[in-house]
């Protein structure tokens, strides 16, 4: 199962099954393999005390893909999966792969729960605002007017935004990144990682075939740096090619805004500062959205707060401390019970 | 000597009473608004009855409506015991006494009184207000519609008001107790001891000593009453003497209660902690109540999101190594079917207990049926077999639990645990059983990494290893998508979904050797009419084929809790018999299953009324078979 060389020097291959990849060949999901993978590595993480479970998609093959324990699962249900594994052990290390459609509309109540709930996962959300594995119908991340097999005439409804569900549910961490920043996102899944409680992180992931290029207007090479904020705890929030433009709140509108920097129509003091733990913050840049803002990437949010099944393991223990030799005959035994004498 | 000795506070007044009439059994039913305390009431009755040494069964009904408006027919909530000297089968087919504490509890009750049964009615709450309420045009007692019981009209909310009125009660508070005042005439009717209703009152009320002391004046202010009240003749006392029951320690249980009790010690007896994950519904809420409770047994409880989420949950964590359990009815085990679906792909072992209730949809969430057979069965997209076990009884509930345990972790595979409304909420006496007799099954973890394949077979049961989390060296990767035989990746290859197809059925097929021949609960082994029955009609058959029995008839009864895989004998044992009858609480679906599989010539008898089965309804369609 785990094949590798014993004379091969350790590296993130190492967390590569022996399964060939079945993805499409340009897929986002390779990148997001291999930053996973990287990311393990870095980490070193022990194999037999990593799970990861998946529900239904392209990204739910992901388990059989690394040589840790790994769980496909059904569609959108993956998070409840999860929450019980981390209910029978505590101890498992365990990841939840997901996609857009699998989380945010077959599994939205699921991943709403496990959010306020506040249940230790990581949880990937790879966002291609298509469905891919049933060939290309909209998602609810797609914008309105995709032309989809299932909308020839261009979508109707308003998209879902991941973040700001997540926020709105209560998630204690929530984080972003792009399938191919493959120095960014590794850094993002270890902050999720280091993060005890639920974790979202949103992968904005290219899909080749059905939705090719879609996050260009913020991903490509030529407009990175100008619509991208790269989000860093406790510094200035600056960007653009030459981080000549900043974030400030405009006090009347309640909005962020774009501050020039250049043109000395403001000082410094004015531009805010990321700070992980302001839950209004993390909410405006979350809907932040082009093409006149920045996509806000990064961590947005992390303030972490006791988690469920650590809650749930505490309150049980505490139930046995109580009881220590509960057996099944004096649970029987005890309360109203009355004696039949034999006869005879 | 002993007269000298004050009898204890509550204890029966023997001797006092000139004469109690000696009765064989009786069915008591109190009958009050769903806040009149009624089912409270019922089962002080039961306890003292038990404690009396009575055999007894008893029925709690209750409405869907937690506070319907007071006075209606719809917020009417009744609590039937059938008690006697001799062995107790049913909660009763017919009342003898009827306590109706307003109008629309009489309305409603009215329907299943024996004929001259006796009426103990609320007269105090029968005024044209509560009359009207009740739909009633003309009162009852004046109308001539009572005219075929006995009815003995007494004020107990005047009573009860009238007994506490130095309580230091308000008005309201005291008015509360007059269930207790109308349970201290009952106590007093059938010769009960009430210090165990007196004691159990002052601890649950201990921060309200004055409700519990309230409580207690009414009581013993309505055994007053029948003490010193003239009741005429006809409302002779009764005395109901110990039954002949097998020696042994007893308690009350109800079916929840059991079957909570029954995964406990079957978690034990597997040697695994236990993750029990549900979602609220009628009538299965009980069990996550009770489960909720034993948390000292390495139990952790999930109140999930949805039913979806508890099956789920349950799945994980069996997936990491605890015993996942979830229960439902009905329309939730509906929700859960897909991923029950993924536990029988990935064989993951696996619990469903579904406490059925009549539908289909929501139906009627509170009264009973047995309409999921084919759900349990059948009940799933493509072909996927799964263990399917069915409780008998309250108290069987605990054994057929431990069952289900066993079967799953031994075979990695889903049970789905059958038990319905009826069985959920209703009590008996349970003998209890000698623990250190009961079966052991400690499960073994695969902890081995060489040669380990997570999709290889025990040859005997055809069960995968169950390799968890945390084990190094076994690593491995499992889905819903259809696995290679052995090494567990994803395959389309033909051959090895037909194999593995093959498997999944041989797997659950098999079992059938590793479970109990079907014995006859009753009658001879071979004759005119055998009864088949499954779940909570096994009183009520059971009853009428003793009767038959008794009366020389060639009729035989067998109870099956072993739906699937079937008993391997039970084709041939069936065979013995002329004529075979299915009483079942649906439209047929047993009786679909015997036919499909053994081609057996059976005939059914179906009742879906949302109450249980009378035992004459079961003895007349017997008779009906043996002319």
């Amino acid at each position: 199962m785990n094949v590798q060389s014993p004379l091969s020097k350790p590296s993130f291959k190492d967390f590569a099954s022996d399964q060939e990849v079945r993805w499409c060949p340009g897929c986002g999901d390779y990148a997001i393999l291999k930053a996973v993978q990287k990311t393990l590595f870095e980490l070193e993480t022990k194999t037999e005390e990593t799970v990861f479970v998946s529900g239904i998609g392209c990204a739910a093959r992901f388990p059989y893909y690394l040589t840790t324990y790994g769980f496909h699962t059904i569609h959108g249900r993956a998070p409840a999966i999860a929450t019980g594994i981390k209910l029978a052990n505590p101890a498992l290390d365990v990841w939840v792969i997901s996609g857009d459609g699998d989380a945010l509309s077959i599994g939205g109540n699921h991943l709403v729960h496990v959010l306020r709930r506040n249940v230790d996962l990581q949880i990937l959300l790879f966002n291609n605002e298509i469905y891919g594995l049933t060939k290309g119908q909209y998602s609810p991340t797609s914008h309105v007017g995709t032309r989809s097999p299932s909308t020839p005439g261009g979508s109707l409804d308003n998209p879902l935004s991941a973040g700001a569900l997540a926020l709105g549910a209560g998630a204690r961490f929530y984080g972003r990144s792009v399938d191919t920043m493959q120095k960014h996102l590794p850094e993002v899944l270890k902050r999720a990682k280091a993060h005890r409680g639920a974790a979202l992180v949103e992968i904005f992931q290219n899909c080749i075939v059905y939705n090719d290029g879609v996050f260009d207007h913020f991903t490509d090479r030529a407009v990175a740096a100008d619509r991208q904020l790269l989000l860093e705890d406790g510094q200035p929030m600056i960007f653009g090619k030459e981080r000549d433009r900043g974030l400030r709140l405009n006090p009347k509108s309640l909005e962020l805004e774009i501050v020039s920097l250049a043109s000395g129509d403001t000082d410094d003091s004015d531009i805010l500062r990321h700070d992980v733990r302001n839950r209004v913050l993390a909410q405006m840049l979350a809907q932040m959205e082009g093409p006149d803002m920045p996509v806000a990437l990064g961590v947005l949010y992390d303030n972490p707060a006791p988690s469920y099944e650590r809650q749930v393991a505490a309150e049980q223990a505490d139930a046995k401390a109580a009881a220590p030799d509960a057996d099944i005959g004096q649970l029987l035994y005890d309360g109203q019970t009355w004696q039949v004498p034999s006869q005879g | 000597m002993a007269e000298r000795v004050a009898a204890p506070e509550g204890a029966p007044a023997k001797g006092r009473v000139a004469e109690r009439r000696t009765v064989e059994s009786a069915v008591v039913r109190f009958a009050g608004d769903s806040g009149d305390g009624m089912q409270l009431t019922g089962d002080q009755f039961t306890q003292a009855t038990a404690l009396a040494g009575n055999d007894l069964a008893t029925f709690p009904d209750f409405p869907a409506e937690i506070r319907a408006p007071v006075g209606t027919t719809f917020g009417v909530s009744a609590f039937q015991i059938n008690f006697g000297s001799r062995p107790i089968k049913t909660s009763g087919d017919r009342v003898d006494l009827l306590v109706a504490m307003n109008p629309a509890a009489l309305k409603v009750n009215l329907q299943d009184l024996n004929p001259n049964a006796l009426i103990m009615l609320n007269s105090g709450a029968f005024n044209d207000k509560a009359l009207a309420k009740a739909g009633y045009a003309t009162d009852p007692r004046d109308d001539g519609s009572l005219e075929h019981f006995r009815v003995y009209e007494v004020d107990m909310s005047g009573l009860t008001l009238e007994a506490l009125k130095d309580s230091g009660l308000g008005k309201k508070e005291a008015l509360r107790c007059k269930n207790m005042w109308a349970l201290g005439l009952i106590y007093w009717i059938y010769d009960r001891d009430r210090s165990g209703t007196i004691d159990w009152l002052r601890s649950k009320f201990s921060q309200r000593l004055d409700i519990a002391e309230g409580a207690v004046a009414a009581l013993n202010a309505g055994h007053a009453f029948g003490e010193t009240a003239e009741l005429g003749p006809d409302l002779a006392a009764f005395s109901v003497p110990p039954a002949e029951i097998p020696p042994g320690t007893y308690r009350n249980v109800t079916g929840q209660q059991a079957l909570a009790w029954g995964l406990a010690a079957g978690a034990r007896a597997a040697e695994l902690a236990m993750t029990f994950c549900s979602y609220p519904i009628t009538p299965a809420s009980g069990l996550l109540h009770a489960v909720a409770r034993l948390k000292q047994f390495d139990i952790r409880t999930f109140q999930a999101e949805d039913e979806i989420a508890a099956v789920c949950a349950a799945i994980g964590a069996s997936y990491a190594g605890a015993i996942g359990v979830t229960s439902s009815s009905g329309p939730g085990i509906a929700l859960k079917t897909e991923a029950i679906g993924l536990a029988i792909a990935a064989e993951i072992p696996l619990v469903v207990v579904n406490a059925q209730r009549a539908g289909p949809s929501t139906g009627m969430p509170t009264k009973t049926e047995q309409s999921d057979l084919y759900q349990a069965v059948y009940g799933r997209n493509a072909d996927s077999p799964l263990v399917v076990l069915a409780a008998s009884s309250p108290a069987d509930c605990f054994y057929v639990a431990m069952e289900a345990v066993r079967l799953a972790t031994k075979y990695m595979t889903p049970v789905m645990l059958l038990t319905d409304g009826y069985i959920a909420n209703a009590s008996e006496p349970w003998r209890l059983p000698d623990v250190a007799a009961l079966p052991r099954f400690p499960v073994a973890f695969a902890t081995d990494p060489e040669g380990f394949q997570p999709f290889s077979r025990d040859p005997v049961t055809l069960a995968r290893p169950w390799a968890i989390p945390g084990t190094a060296g076994l690593e491995h990767r499992i889905g819903g998508i259809e696995r290679q035989s052995g090494s567990g990746n994803i395959s389309y290859d033909p051959q090895n979904h037909q194999d593995m197809t093959n498997l999944r059925a041989g797997k659950i097929a098999g079992i059938a050797k590793d479970i109990p021949l079907q014995s006859l609960s009753a009658g001879p082994e071979e004759g005119r009419v055998v009864v088949v029955g499954w779940g909570s009609t096994f009183g009520p058959i059971s009853r009428a084929v003793d009767t038959l029995l008794c009366e020389g008839a060639s009729v035989a009864h067998v109870h099956l809790r072993h739906i699937w895989p079937l008993p391997q004998n039970l084709g041939a044992l069936l065979e013995r018999y002329d004529k075979i009858l299915v009483p079942e609480m649906n439209h047929g679906q047993l009786i679909t299953l015997l036919r499909d599989v053994f081609l057996l010539p059976a005939e059914g008898l179906n009742k879906v009324t949302g109450k249980p089965f009378m035992i004459a309804e079961i003895e007349a369609a017997l008779r009906e078979r043996l002319e």
